[in-house]
């Protein structure tokens, strides 16, 4: 396997984490006015992902940074041609930062309320954005031989971009409940997961269905083989969630959502490769990890720096995880940061 | 409004803003681990509570930090997507190392240490604080790496193939001198800017009469804090010039609107500088003393604009390689003046302490001076990428060839005054809860770790 492929894999891995992580607490996020009525319910959910969001979204960053060192050429297309679309995820993440920061620093129900509003569109906006974003990766996006995006933000929300969208809201909303399911001990709050959770899956389940149908008649994602699999484990894996979840297994169900959101970002890189961007204009103005990679000399460096960190990274994160891996209940919130 | 000059105030708007909030925290998480190093060998309750209220304001200088540093990383980009190709294969690699050490130890360890007062031993939580500390400032230089990449470029190779900048040198791009004087500056800096947001805050609560030995013990600290950020990075700042002269001759021309070669050349305190004519219409001079600040001695020959113009013109063609004299200029001068009076300001804070600490007047005083740092930081900024202009990686691609070709004026307008617009609200924000931090004083509920223990209220 050469470095290319190595750091197509990584920047996958990346964003399979970033999903992962980042999909419960935007899921958990988005849910907030539904599952939380009132606010020492709203201050259970948040305080639920409250030690760990930072650290979560630090893998967008770094899937930024990676694209940038290993493949210049894909991140200053990506960027400036989705750019639009970047701009309300940023501003909706800044929204998102000030809400979660901000929300407790002052005990008013009124400036609570709007920091809550605040929250749930800025989990609701980026999780819906990146499903958009996933869609065009696999159908491809119009690129000139030049490299350059030669399309406009229409080109980019197409009927089957916006039904990912929602797909990946649905999921993150999923997967969110699951999360607090897992994370919080309070009767209200399991009361109302039971309820929503199912909905969400179906909902999620039938539109994943359509939009899976959609890019097996757009994309050649489906004629990968690898993509194919690992689009059938996802399912299973989903599938699997349900039904513990139904069983009453929390650990089990969101083990599976888990696994099925990182199965699917496998399947959709997996679908892409060797392609890092795909031109509908033509298949050979697509940039490649060969053609948007960066010299060997960058990419055996910063090998070597990922070969080091990475492990670490991955190491004092699982401990995080570990350290606050108790339900917290409302007698915590006393205690409580947000 | 012409797309350059849209992309260009965006970034300059956007960093400017980011840079209000970085070098509070890198000064601050030093001093609170400071200060909670005091409290784990103590075991003093009260100074617990005063970690916590810095830590109060600590953290909405630091949700600022990231809330405007996300678009940082962005916009490299979103807006210089030619520039990202040219040089990206050597500017990608210290952003992603920033990400990969920096930025995940910094937030997974900061929220150890905000939601761990209970769950972890009191030395693994002191360690988190350390953490956070170092690794902000970590993160200092791996960004000032790249910046200093592109106002010094090194250790790199043009490929004919590729069309592009290529590292050949990883260690010349870490050992770049720019970065040596650019990140002891900033590093002090940050210790400056905490400084004297301390000094102002202590001045405050002891104008209040609140916990008066406390405040007058944290008082002490962060003058010693503003003191030596505020000497070091004058001196560091000399050195600095001296170099620049050599490797920016440009940048530090315009910084003192110095128009032709001269022999024993004048510093102007100020100038109406007057780039059609080449001169400056009016300009309050000290003679001499131009020399002396480039070189370290009298009587040198420093050359000038008009000259290098002259110079550059004919080494990469014709253009104009002459940066926004005014600006460059100006805020050359605001940073010098507010670097003045917080050594002024620092010395008086150390040396006379006890005696002023009971002096309302002096007490007041401070107050506006928390606002010193800022002034300077800024202007740092505007000097160092204004005066590198029409560069935007020095003698090697011009901000007109870096820009985005796919993104028109009007998508840049709408972005520029969205980042601003929410940039605005949230700091006006950020201030009234640090206003109402410190209004609320160290005995309020600091709502960081268990509720305040009955005696210590």
């Amino acid at each position: 396997m050469d470095l290319n492929t190595l750091w197509f894999i990584l920047v996958s891995v990346l964003f399979a984490g970033f999903f992962f992580l980042e999909g419960f607490d935007y899921g958990a996020g988005a849910m907030l006015p539904l599952l939380g009525k009132s606010d020492k319910e709203r201050r259970l959910i948040i305080n639920s992902f409250g030690p760990i969001w930072d650290g979560n979204e630090v893998w967008l960053l770094t899937a930024g940074g990676a694209i940038f060192a290993a493949f210049p050429h894909w991140y200053a297309t990506l960027f400036s041609g989705f750019y639009l679309a970047l701009f309300l995820i940023l501003l909706a993440l800044i929204l998102r930062i000030a809400a979660i920061e901000f929300r407790s620093k002052k005990e008013d129900p009124v400036w609570q309320k709007r920091w809550d509003i605040a929250l749930t569109i800025g989990s609701a906006a980026p999780a819906f954005l990146f499903g958009v974003a996933v869609s065009n990766f696999v159908t491809g996006v119009p690129i000139a031989a030049n490299m350059q995006y030669a399309g406009t933000l229409w080109n980019l929300l197409g009927p089957h971009d916006l039904l990912g969208g929602l797909v990946f809201l649905a999921l993150f909303c999923y997967h969110g409940c699951l999360f607090i399911n897992l994370k919080t001990d309070s009767p209200v709050l399991k009361e109302r997961v039971e309820k929503y959770a199912p909905r969400l899956f179906f909902a999620m389940l039938a539109m994943l269905v359509v939009w899976l149908v959609c890019m097996f008649i757009l994309s050649d994602m489906f004629k990968s083989v690898p993509a194919l699999i690992l689009t059938l484990l996802a399912a299973v894996a989903l599938v699997f969630s349900i039904l513990t979840f139904l069983k009453k297994r929390p650990g089990l169900a969101f083990i599976g959502t888990g696994a099925g959101i990182v199965l699917f970002t496998f399947a959709v890189f997996a679908g892409m490769f060797p392609n890092v961007m795909i031109s509908t204009l033509d298949p050979a103005y697509s940039l490649t990890i060969y053609t948007a990679s960066s010299s060997a000399y960058t990419l055996k460096l910063m090998s070597i720096v990922a070969a080091c960190l990475v492990p670490i990274v991955l190491a004092y994160q699982a401990w995080t995880y570990w350290v606050f891996r108790k339900r917290i209940t409302e007698k915590d919130l006393e205690q409580m940061h947000y | 409004m012409d797309v350059l000059i849209l992309a260009r105030l965006q970034f300059a708007i956007t960093t400017v803003f980011h840079f209000f909030f970085v070098p509070l925290s890198i000064g601050l998480a030093l001093f609170i681990a400071i200060l909670q190093t005091r409290y784990k060998r103590t075991g003093d309750e009260k100074m617990k509570q005063m970690v916590k209220f810095w830590g109060k304001i600590f953290l909405i200088n630091f949700a600022m930090g990231v809330a405007t540093g996300i678009v940082q990383e962005f916009q490299f980009g979103m807006n210089w997507s030619e520039y990202s190709r040219y040089v990206g294969d050597i500017f990608g690699a210290p952003l992603a190392i920033e990400a990969l050490l920096a930025f995940f130890i910094e937030s997974t360890f900061l929220g150890l240490w905000i939601f761990g007062w209970e769950k972890l031993s009191k030395k693994l939580h002191l360690a988190c604080i350390w953490l956070v500390a170092v690794f902000t400032t970590v993160s200092a230089f791996w960004i000032l790496t790249a910046n200093s990449f592109m106002q010094n470029p090194v250790g790199f190779t043009l490929n004919p193939v590729t069309e592009r900048a290529e590292l050949t040198s990883f260690g010349q791009l870490l050992g770049n001198p720019h970065t040596v004087y650019q990140f002891s500056h900033v590093f002090f800096a940050a210790l400056a800017t905490a400084g004297f947001l301390i000094l102002g805050v202590c001045a405050y609560q002891l104008i209040k009469g609140r916990e008066r030995d406390l405040f007058t013990k944290v008082f002490k600290q962060a003058a010693v804090f503003a003191i030596i950020g505020s000497l070091a990075v004058a001196g560091i700042g000399h050195f600095q010039g001296i170099y620049l002269v050599e490797e920016q001759p440009m940048k530090m021309a315009a910084a003192d609107a110095h128009w032709n070669t001269a022999d024993k050349p004048d510093w102007p305190i100020i100038a109406i500088p007057n780039k059609a004519k080449g001169n400056n219409a009016l300009a309050l001079k000290v003679p001499g003393l131009l020399s002396l600040l480039s070189y370290n001695k009298f009587g040198q020959q420093v050359e000038g604009i008009n000259d290098l113009q002259k110079e550059m013109t004919a080494t990469y063609g014709a253009d104009d390689y002459i940066p926004n004299v005014w600006i460059t200029f100006y805020a050359f001068r605001f940073m010098l003046l507010a670097g003045l009076l917080m050594i002024l300001m620092a010395v008086l804070a150390l040396a006379w302490k006890q005696k002023l600490l009971e002096h309302g007047k002096f007490l007041k005083l401070l107050l506006p001076c928390i606002l010193l740092p800022f002034i300077a930081n800024t202007g740092g900024w505007l000097v160092a990428e204004v005066g590198r202009q029409p560069w935007i990686v020095y003698e090697l691609q011009t901000v007109s060839q870096g820009i985005s070709q796919v993104v028109s004026a009007p998508v840049v307008l709408l972005t520029l005054l969205g980042f601003t617009a929410i940039y605005t609200v949230l700091l006006v924000i950020a201030v009234k809860l640090v206003l109402k931090t410190c209004r609320d004083g160290m005995t309020a509920e600091t709502n960081i770790g268990e509720p305040p223990v009955a005696s210590a209220v």
